[in-house]
């Protein structure tokens, strides 16, 4: 948590800060764009307001806007939310992990702060949960950098979005930066053979799968590359193991 | 009344953020995922953010864009390249953007392509 002295004194919370930081534009733009659709779609400022500062998920916000205008059932607009949102169940498999050793309250307010680019930065940062307190000390500083600046970037954008949404024509074509910080940020995850072809199997399953409801081609592509990748990792390892033996004889 | 269930579906939106980020960690109980399924997860980030990517690249309106007036292909990609031209170092992210925008913004507001 970024509120705590532990946290914000140390190190790492500054190399959390940096490693956002430069997303951050894309990050504010895309949030700005949020602000925008809210009031342009309809929504009082009030609940645009409310909106911004309490859900903290642009994806599935964006989702939920025209379910709430139109007055959709309340269960429809969570199930959507819920079903948009399911890859961070995924992320927060992978979290636990790291988190466990954390107190309850912390991990939960850690977690709600997490989204997709500060899981991202997090588990590249810290490939492996580190079993000592000084190496969980640093993780949790850490993460709590880098969700503060993700966090204060898009509240002040997506603010200001909603304030100056009778101003700034959408065709404009300025949350396409926020794209733009995902393609960065997605260069910067390729660091080895078998990611590069996760990321190529994802981008080919999200696209085929489109015409699902609900984001559900986000899910499926997940769940295919995690499949393959693991699959093409066991047969290559096998391989080396055949190679090694024959070596030997 | 209205704005009554506006607020109560708001707030259940926040919870839901919340519920679906710390899924896994909610419960105390003690337990652990198969270490394949932890090495598995190694690949999830990438696959998320470029099954994101992708469509919001060569679609819109869930329609396929022609790729040869796609601003949006030219700018991703010149977008990558500097990337790579500076291997990954420094404010990359940054420069990703602004690179990419830079392509962007004249085909799509000059040239009026998607």
């Amino acid at each position: 948590m970024f509120f705590i002295k532990a946290n914000y004194s140390h190190p790492a919370f500054q190399q959390g800060v940096k490693d956002i930081s430069s997303a951050a534009p894309g990050i504010a733009a895309w949030g700005m764009m949020i602000g925008v659709a809210m009031i342009q779609s309809g929504m009082s400022i009030f609940d645009a307001v409310l909106m911004t500062l309490l859900v903290f998920a642009g994806s599935s916000q964006l989702a939920a806007i025209p379910l709430l205008v139109a007055g959709a059932p309340l269960w429809v607009v969570w199930a959507t939310a819920f079903c948009v949102n399911l890859r961070f169940v995924v992320f927060s498999a992978h979290l636990r992990a790291y988190m466990m050793s954390w107190p309850r309250w912390q991990r939960l307010f850690a977690a709600y702060l997490t989204a997709d680019l500060s899981y991202v930065q997090f588990v590249k940062r810290y490939e492996t949960p580190s079993q000592d307190l000084i190496g969980q000390r640093s993780e949790q500083a850490y993460l709590a950098g880098n969700c503060f600046l993700n966090w204060a970037s898009w509240m002040l954008a997506s603010l200001t979005g909603i304030a100056l949404a009778h101003y700034i024509p959408p065709d404009w074509g300025l949350g396409f930066a926020g794209v733009l910080a995902l393609v960065g940020v997605t260069c910067s995850l390729a660091t080895s053979a078998l990611k590069r072809i996760s990321c190529l199997i994802g981008g080919v399953i999200a696209i085929l799968f489109f015409t699902l409801p609900l984001k559900l081609n986000i899910l499926m592509a997940i769940a295919c590359s995690v499949f393959l990748c693991l699959s093409f990792e066991m047969i290559y390892l096998r391989y080396l193991r055949r190679v090694e033996v024959e070596q030997g004889e | 009344m209205n704005e009554f269930w506006n607020i109560v579906c708001i707030l259940g939106l926040a919870l839901i953020t919340l519920i679906t980020r710390s899924f896994f960690f909610i419960s105390e109980r003690q337990w652990q995922l198969p270490a394949w399924a932890q090495r598995g997860l190694q690949f999830a980030p990438i696959a998320a953010l470029s099954a994101v990517i992708i469509p919001e690249i060569f679609m819109l309106h869930s329609q396929f864009v022609f790729p040869l007036t796609n601003a949006r292909i030219y700018a991703a990609l010149g977008g990558t390249l500097f990337f790579i031209y500076k291997k990954g170092e420094g404010q990359v992210v940054l420069g990703t953007i602004l690179f990419g925008m830079l392509i962007y913004l004249p085909l799509h507001l000059g040239l009026g392509w998607n």
